[in-house]
């Protein structure tokens, strides 16, 4: 019955593959509080100074303001268009429901590098290079699939009992929905919300191809930032980031558990 | 009362379909706008011709592809693209494997908390990530620091094909842990126990049980990894200080640097026939396995 019990020596591997898995994410820490101006590991000295350092970069900050503004944009428009769409997708029949599901979820399985230059030309002529029209757009190219993944999962699983049963004590489908469907659906919201949420802010590629002088997004700030110089500024806001990215896992975790949003 | 059914029940097909049409209609646009007409845009432009000074002629040549096909540069680069990504897809498979199973083996809060550790990173940006390895493997960081000091001469890791190797097998690997747990469900203990008890050792019940058991994951895996290491661009371009040239950063430099979104285009096309060819392999060797 012991066999299973895992070894010792594969339980130290183990260790150790834990450790290159997530050694870039757990050096970040001690290197933000670094005193010294070159990237340095272990730091001479210890300080604040790159926090307000990056505190007083504007281009990062506006960058910040850019990134939050357009991914809570995105998120709201990802759920008011992927909720009804995921609703007509799960609960009414029609011919090529299947085709057209693959088709709105198509766009995830493009790699961004392609994607990026695709939409780069087709918004070059729209003149929405640039914009923030223009990123909300690509950004809901990207965070819609995953939404109305999400959602129909959601709806698939829900127990269609207590619809059917407000439907026969003569709710209209409008009520029906408000009142029964969409409570029953908020852990899927939450999820769907969370990732959408994160996917927009976090997005680079495809922003890169999008972005310019006029506007650009904290991951494209702090690309063109490490791609220019190598020094600690960068640890901070990565720092900043993994805890904020930290606080959407919990409560993604909270509302439905994060294998379940990830594996299906 | 008893005529509403009635009613709704003579008018739901009609406006039924009418308000299904509605609710789709905005996701079905920006599908349009921003997938589809993009798409079909960017094979059609890799049949246009990029004239001198970042111009571009709308005709229908052959141009980019022979040339693309004729220049030893280019084939070089693919070449590139192909092997680092057949590479870096092993050694991810390499070390995620012990991963996966182990994972597969936990139970309980264990498990959950494991589960979370592997797809953390996937939630972090892959620009911090980045960052995280050029702070790993730069002059002044512990790794060079650490051979250093065990009076050994360090091989240059950063800014060349080495760190992005290092780094790019470590971004994918949670891809990889969680393709292979999705193909870890035919795996029961009790087979491997099974065999243990009738006298295999590790090896042979690893060998003959464990692996053939978990084939299906592993193509599935490799499929993900070496599809995501060919379009990889931030990783390449970050740690490859403009000296690793790849598909990815050479669509991107042939689009923002040079403007010559045509050749660009092609790349990209290019990039989606290796996708195409990867995964006919995926499937051969599905077939074979069943």
């Amino acid at each position: 019955m012991q066999i299973h019990k895992t070894s010792k020596p594969m339980g130290i591997l183990v260790a150790v593959l834990f450790l290159y898995l997530l050694a870039p994410v757990i050096l970040v820490f001690p290197i933000s509080l670094s005193g010294d101006s070159v990237l340095r590991f272990p730091p001479t000295s210890w300080s604040l100074r790159w926090y307000e350092a990056l505190f007083e970069n504007r281009a990062m900050l506006g960058a910040f303001w850019t990134s939050l503004s357009l991914a809570a944009i995105v998120t709201v428009l990802s759920l008011v268009i992927a909720v009804p769409a995921a609703w007509v997708m799960v609960r009414m029949e029609f011919r090529g429901r299947d085709l057209l599901f693959n088709l709105f979820t198509a766009p995830l399985l493009l790699p961004t590098i392609v994607l990026g230059l695709a939409i780069l030309i087709v918004f070059a002529s729209f003149g929405l290079l640039a914009t923030m029209q223009g990123l909300i757009l690509a950004h809901l190219v990207i965070t819609l699939p995953y939404a109305l993944r999400i959602l129909a999962v959601s709806l698939a699983t829900q127990n269609m009992a207590c619809e059917e049963a407000a439907k026969t004590l003569g709710a209209k489908p409008l009520t029906v929905f408000f009142r029964v469907t969409l409570p029953m659906l908020t852990p899927g919201i939450v999820a769907a919300a969370a990732l959408c949420f994160l996917v927009s802010f976090d997005e680079v590629v495809i922003t890169l191809f999008l972005t310019g002088p006029r506007i650009s997004t904290l991951p494209v700030e702090l690309y063109n930032y490490v791609y220019n110089t190598a020094d600690p500024l960068v640890a901070a806001a990565s720092v900043l980031l993994i805890l904020l990215t930290l606080g959407v896992i919990l409560v993604v975790e909270r509302a439905m558990g994060l294998g379940r949003a990830f594996v299906k | 009362m008893t005529a509403v059914p009635a009613v709704s029940a003579g008018r739901r097909p009609m406006g039924g379909q009418q308000v299904a049409v509605a609710l789709l209609l905005p996701i079905a646009l920006i599908n349009v706008v921003g997938f589809m007409l993009p798409i079909f845009n960017l094979a059609r432009y890799s049949f246009n011709r990029a004239t001198v000074g970042g111009g571009i002629e709308n005709v229908l040549t052959l141009q980019n592809w022979t040339g693309l096909l004729g220049d030893p540069f280019y084939l070089q680069l693919i070449l590139n693209s192909v092997f680092v990504s057949l590479g870096v897809t092993l050694c991810a498979l390499i070390l995620s494997y012990p991963i996966a199973l182990y994972l597969h083996r936990a139970s309980g809060s264990w498990r959950t908390f494991l589960t979370v550790l592997v797809i953390s990173p996937l939630l972090t940006s892959a620009v911090v990530r980045t960052y995280g390895w050029i702070a790993i493997l730069a002059e002044e960081g512990p790794v060079v620091s650490a051979i250093r000091g065990m009076g050994l001469t360090p091989p240059p890791l950063m800014f060349n094909i080495n760190g992005v190797f290092i780094g790019l097998t470590e971004i994918l690997m949670p891809y990889m842990i969680l393709a292979l747990l999705a193909g870890f469900g035919r795996l029961d203990p009790r087979v491997e126990e099974a065999a243990r008890t009738l006298g295999a050792t590790p090896w042979q019940s690893f060998r003959r049980v464990i692996l053939p058991l978990t084939a299906p994951g592993i193509a599935l895996g490799c499929l993900l990894c070496f599809v995501l290491a060919v379009s990889s661009f931030i990783t390449p371009k970050l740690m490859g200080g403009g000296r690793v040239f790849l598909l990815a950063t050479e669509i991107y430099d042939q689009a923002i640097v040079t403007l010559n979104w045509p050749l660009a285009s092609t790349l990209s096309i290019l990039v989606l026939v290796i996708f195409g060819a990867a995964l006919v392999a995926y499937s051969a060797v599905l077939k074979r396995l069943d």
